[in-house]
């Protein structure tokens, strides 16, 4: 097994698992990491795409490594807002559930949705 | 099979299992440490793909100060109610898990099946790069051949800054964010504070400069100089400047904003948006990487210290 076929199958389950605790985990902050850990498969699999792109001298394509840098510098900024966004619904709502029409610990400050 | 292939397929089983660690434990504090531990050993995965420019950056923005955002995120909200009864249905975690299978086996079979052999941009990379004068192949591609993207991204982190920040409550609104960390001023987080620093702006200069040559960047650096910042913040020797502050804010828009100029520039004075002029290149990227390190260290930093949570004056 080379290791494009072995990092591969990392790669792929990883998205596999980010997207079923995405899905099932009702905790907002399970979810953020559980999106982060699909996101780092789907990076991977860019990474695996470069890895068989090696030419010229290089290891790795240097294009959809550049991509990626792009990518993981841009997921760290939508993680950081959506943890701001979590911490501002706890401080204000008391709670930090998802569920619509869940009674809240009547803040007096709604924090929009 | 040689000792680099059972090492690769042991890392692989260890990454897998912290993924699987991460999604399945029940308690959050637990899996937000899996995810931390799973983005350390995923750079190291990125060095056995020869891709060293982004085991660096996972390394420091996917674990580094990734990880200390989520840990600070599971930390404060442990008194959070147990939203146990919420959890969905068996017949949804079915259908999820049932989903998600297939959306895996469609991955593999695509990675067993692509083209051989495979398409490659390196080649073309290469043959471009006297344009710059940079040899490392993901600095020409980030700075000059793909800079648009570069610059949107800095645009991206400037519009998360600027959703977080909103986020403030009105007696907040404009101030210092984050709480005032207390440390013991003899304790280790103080002296850490004290010692690192002068070790870790060097490193982060370092990697930001060689990265015209060898694996490094403005990325790279920026987020080893807002570690080190953070240190300093955490160990409350310092505080946190109010986001009211206008130096502060041209620190902010100095990366995209001569990014920016440079593109107009490029535009009216040149064939193209972006386009430099070939004996300015090395010299303009510099510049602009220059400007773009700072705002990446004082973005990246910002963003983890969060919103607004105290006025000015205390």
């Amino acid at each position: 097994m080379s290791s494009v076929t072995v990092f591969g199958l990392c790669a792929a389950a990883a998205v596999g698992l980010g997207l079923y605790g995405l899905i099932t985990n009702p905790q907002p902050l399970r979810k953020i990491i559980a999106f982060n850990l699909l996101g780092s498969g789907v990076f991977l699999l860019f990474g695996i795409i470069g890895r068989r792109g090696a030419a010229a001298g290089f290891g790795n394509d240097p294009v959809p490594q550049a991509l990626v840098i792009t990518g993981v510098v841009v997921a760290f900024s939508a993680t950081a807002l959506a943890i701001a966004l979590l911490l501002r619904l706890f401080q204000t709502a008391g709670s930090t559930t998802l569920r619509s029409g869940a009674p809240t610990g009547a803040g007096p400050d709604p924090s929009g949705d | 099979m040689s000792i680099a292939t059972v090492f690769e397929i042991v890392l692989a089983a260890v990454v897998l299992g912290l993924a699987i660690w991460t999604i399945a434990v029940p308690e959050t504090y637990s899996a937000t440490v899996g995810f931390v531990a799973y983005g350390l050993l995923v750079a190291l995965i990125w060095v056995r793909l020869d891709a060293v420019d982004v085991a660096l950056t996972e390394a420091a923005i996917g674990g580094g100060l990734g990880g200390v955002l989520l840990l600070g995120a599971a930390a404060r909200l442990r008194n959070a109610d147990p939203t146990a009864v919420e959890t969905p249905c068996k017949l949804v975690r079915l259908c999820a898990a049932a989903l998600s299978s297939l959306i895996a086996a469609a991955l593999v079979a695509a990675i067993l099946l692509l083209p051989d052999p495979a398409p490659t941009l390196a080649p073309a990379a290469v043959a471009k790069a006297w344009a710059t004068g940079l040899a490392n192949p993901v600095t020409n591609v980030l700075m000059a051949f793909r800079a648009m993207d570069t610059m949107l991204e800095k645009v991206v982190l400037l519009l998360a800054i600027v959703g977080v920040w909103s986020l403030a409550s009105d007696p907040a609104w404009g101030g210092r964010p984050g709480p005032r960390h207390e440390a013991d001023p003899h304790g280790v987080l103080a002296f850490l504070a004290r010692l690192l620093p002068s070790v870790g702006i060097v490193v982060g200069i370092y990697i930001f400069w060689t990265g015209a040559d060898h694996p490094g960047g403005a990325f790279q650096g920026g987020a080893i100089l807002a570690s080190m910042w953070l240190l300093v913040v955490m160990a409350g020797l310092t505080d946190t400047p109010p986001v009211s502050s206008r130096r502060l804010r041209f620190i902010l828009v100095a990366g995209p904003g001569l990014f920016l100029v440079v593109g107009i520039g490029g535009l009216c004075l040149g064939p193209a948006f972006l386009a430099y002029p070939l004996a300015l290149a090395k010299p303009l990227i510099l510049g602009i990487e220059v400007a773009m390190i700072l705002t990446i260290a004082a973005t990246l930093g910002l963003l983890l210290a969060g919103a607004p949570e105290r006025s000015e004056q205390r």
